[in-house]
């Protein structure tokens, strides 16, 4: 559990990412939560039944096929673990984050792109947001990036201006 | 950026903050601008007061560092009355506050120099062996307990009314955090006659500054935040016509039969069929040079004054301890916009969950595990700190020391269970460090080696809430039905919290708890 003497997990640390045409389909819900802690909300969350679990101390595991990127797990996610990834067919890469800090962040927003350790790795756009009242004040935020970068980016900046 | 104004949080992701009215209160003769609903050590601390009273023998600053009502460096004279726990009184229009230890006062405290002085002078201890005139030792030692500070007797004869009441009730449930509130719930659906005790103006414990969702399942609120699980409970709670809720009323003693309390002015002589103790943790702290320093605080401090009465502790903290205390403190400082400027751990890995560490890394907060603090610096206050690493054999290694740039340091060491009530009503105790400290012994259904007293909640054994939510309604039920209340359904409702607690814990950070438990559980078992 090398994860736990750095506070970020490396690849090799983290599930298998759902296949390149996967993520051209549609979202799909990455999670990052390799621990096992007691805590289940994400899969009684899921309607597709696509995370599994069968004691509420595993950690879970999403079935990439069943998944439908309806984005129940991401709202209700206590561990700030989920991200919805996605290919576009245009050629850019989408993440949606769960976002709890102020300034509140708003479509067409520039963001600065963090990676697991906190390094700016980019600079992406914000297209679409979920309002933090909608959802018990966290938000959810999606950033448009370059494709690559949906494998690395897990929290974003607002640029100062 | 989180906007700020006079100290305080204007704005704030999570929370809002609902001020009451403007009022001044006087600090040393000098006005100062709170709003009610705030407690004066909250007040002063916004303000930009640092230094609430001295230490009696060296007098050196102290800040406060639980603002819970638990560590005493924050006691003042309030309105006259000495040793008030500035943490614990609200402020009122025209409320007048004197520090009671240093001349003129503890902020600008001449005396200071005895820091400097002292030992060289009179070592410890040196008052009672060093004059051999029996006449001039005592005056001696008369005049140094004055000069220690720790306040004078009011002047005035006590005038209010001094009250008191006997109350007969099924079940007394002392402490009303999220054990304690789970525990009357579940006594008083079915039908006990239940009071509810709690020192504090509020019910919710330290639930009412937990502003992230908790973990669990949906059945135990997960995904809820914790403020929002204490407003469920109190609602779940008040509807219940046959619970007594008493706020600001602390326990001081349990006596065979009868429990002593004090709420306000008024005495209370409660005689209750069963005790549920809830009474909670409170914060340890750490050695290092200089831990005494203002600026350096409990975690769960820290957390009171920026989540309860949104006052900004600071600019840039350093957290020691990387439990999921320190790792959620580091969190919630980011979203009130003050920076973190490292984890420290020195344990060779994160003791908290790895999710909540992932949180405050990918935000570029810096946890060094194997390392340790060394000391505060500053002169009055926290000016910045030195870390180092450390070696196998927990030493700090030469030339690793680095110093980091912070004007507060929080301490988030684990917690000590708030175990005197019990110790002192006769419960055999055990020194159990998986669970925190001193602990009662148990029977799997809570109940201690008295018969009648209940434990559950941290007072039990450091945990979390939603396990010490399970606990108090293990501890609930089964005393209505040791009272013969509740019938089958109370007997199955038993069986299924124990199921339910059981599959909680078992994941690897149950599994440390379960092992401290084993070596606590009392033989006797109840049949239900």
């Amino acid at each position: 559990m090398k994860y736990l003497e750095r506070g970020y997990a490396e690849l090799d640390e983290l599930p298998p990412f759902p296949s390149e045409e996967r993520l051209k389909k549609k979202p799909v819900a990455y999670i990052e939560c390799p621990q096992p802690i007691p805590c289940s909300p994400c899969y009684e969350a899921c309607p597709a039944n696509a995370i599994k679990m069968e004691n509420i101390n595993d950690p879970p595991v999403v079935n990439y096929e069943k998944c439908t990127g309806c984005m129940n797990c991401i709202r209700v996610c206590p561990g700030l673990a989920i991200f919805m990834l996605r290919l576009r067919e245009d050629g850019k890469g989408e993440v949606t984050l769960q976002y709890e800090l102020l300034p509140w962040l708003k479509k067409g927003d520039k963001v600065e792109l963090l990676n697991r350790k906190g390094e700016v790795v980019g600079i992406g756009i914000v297209n679409w947001v979920l309002p933090p009242e909608r959802n018990d004040q966290t938000s959810l935020v999606r950033v448009e990036m370059d494709t690559k970068l949906i494998y690395e980016v897990r929290a974003v900046r607002k640029v100062k201006e | 950026m989180v906007k700020v104004v006079d100290g305080r949080l204007v704005e704030h992701p999570i929370l809002k903050f609902n001020r009451g009215k403007e009022v001044t209160i006087y600090f040393n003769g000098k006005p100062i601008k709170a709003y009610e609903g705030e407690t004066v050590a909250a007040a002063l601390y916004a303000s930009g007061v640092r230094i609430f009273s001295r230490s009696f023998r060296w007098h050196r600053p102290r800040g406060f560092f639980c603002a819970i009502g638990k560590c005493s460096a924050c006691m003042m004279e309030v309105d006259g009355i000495p040793n008030v726990r500035t943490c614990k009184v609200y402020v009122r229009d025209g409320m007048q506050i004197k520090t009671q230890s240093g001349f003129p006062n503890a902020e600008k405290d001449f005396f200071g120099v005895m820091d400097k002085l002292i030992d060289r002078i009179f070592p410890h201890g040196s008052q009672y062996t060093k004059f051999n005139n029996k006449i001039f030792r005592e005056m001696l030692i008369s005049r140094l307990r004055s000069f220690a500070g720790f306040g004078n007797a009011p002047k005035v004869e006590f005038s209010g009314n001094a009250d008191y009441e006997e109350i007969e009730c099924d079940v007394l449930v002392i402490g009303g955090g999220p054990a304690g509130m789970s525990a009357a719930i579940n006594a008083g659906k079915y039908g006990a006659k239940v009071l509810l005790i709690d020192e504090n103006p509020n019910l919710g414990g330290q639930l009412v500054k937990q502003t992230h969702r908790f973990f669990g399942s949906a059945k135990h609120r997960a995904g809820t935040r914790g403020i929002k699980i204490a407003k469920i409970l109190e609602e779940e709670l008040r509807k219940i016509p046959n619970v007594d809720i008493r706020l600001e009323t602390k326990a001081f003693g349990i006596y065979g039969k009868i429990v002593g309390a004090v709420e306000k002015s008024k005495l209370l002589r409660i005689i209750p069929k069963k005790i549920v103790v809830v009474t909670g943790a409170y914060e340890r702290t750490l050695i290092f040079e200089n831990n005494d320093l203002p600026g350096v605080y409990g975690a769960g401090g820290v957390q009171t004054l920026m989540n309860v009465y949104g006052i900004k502790p600071g600019n840039r903290g350093l957290i020691v301890g990387s439990g999921n205390v320190g790792l959620i403190l580091s969190y919630q400082l980011l979203q009130a916009g003050v920076e973190v400027a490292a984890i420290v751990e020195a344990m060779p890995r994160i003791g908290g969950y790895f999710v909540h560490a992932a949180k405050v890394r990918r935000l570029g907060v810096p946890i060094y595990v194997r390392h340790t603090i060394i000391r505060a610096i500053g002169k009055d206050h926290v000016r910045g700190a030195v870390i180092a690493q450390l070696d196998d054999k927990w030493r700090p290694i030469p030339g690793s020391e680095k110093k980091i740039d912070c004007d507060f340091i929080c301490v988030a060491v684990g917690l000590s269970p708030t175990h005197e009530l019990l110790y002192q009503a006769g419960c055999k105790m055990k020194f159990v460090p998986e669970l925190g400290g001193l602990v009662p012994l148990r029977t799997k259904f809570n109940e201690t080696s008295v018969e009648g007293i209940y434990v559950a909640g941290d007072v039990a054994g450091i945990e979390e809430a939603t396990s010490a939510i399970m606990n108090g309604r293990i501890a609930g039920i089964h005393a209505v039905i040791a009272l013969g209340l509740g019938g089958e359904m109370a007997k199955k409702e038993l069986k299924e919290s124990l199921r339910d607690l059981e599959e909680f814990r078992a994941g690897p950070f149950g599994e440390r708890i379960i092992c401290g438990i084993e070596k606590c559980i009392l033989a006797k078992e109840v049949e239900i």
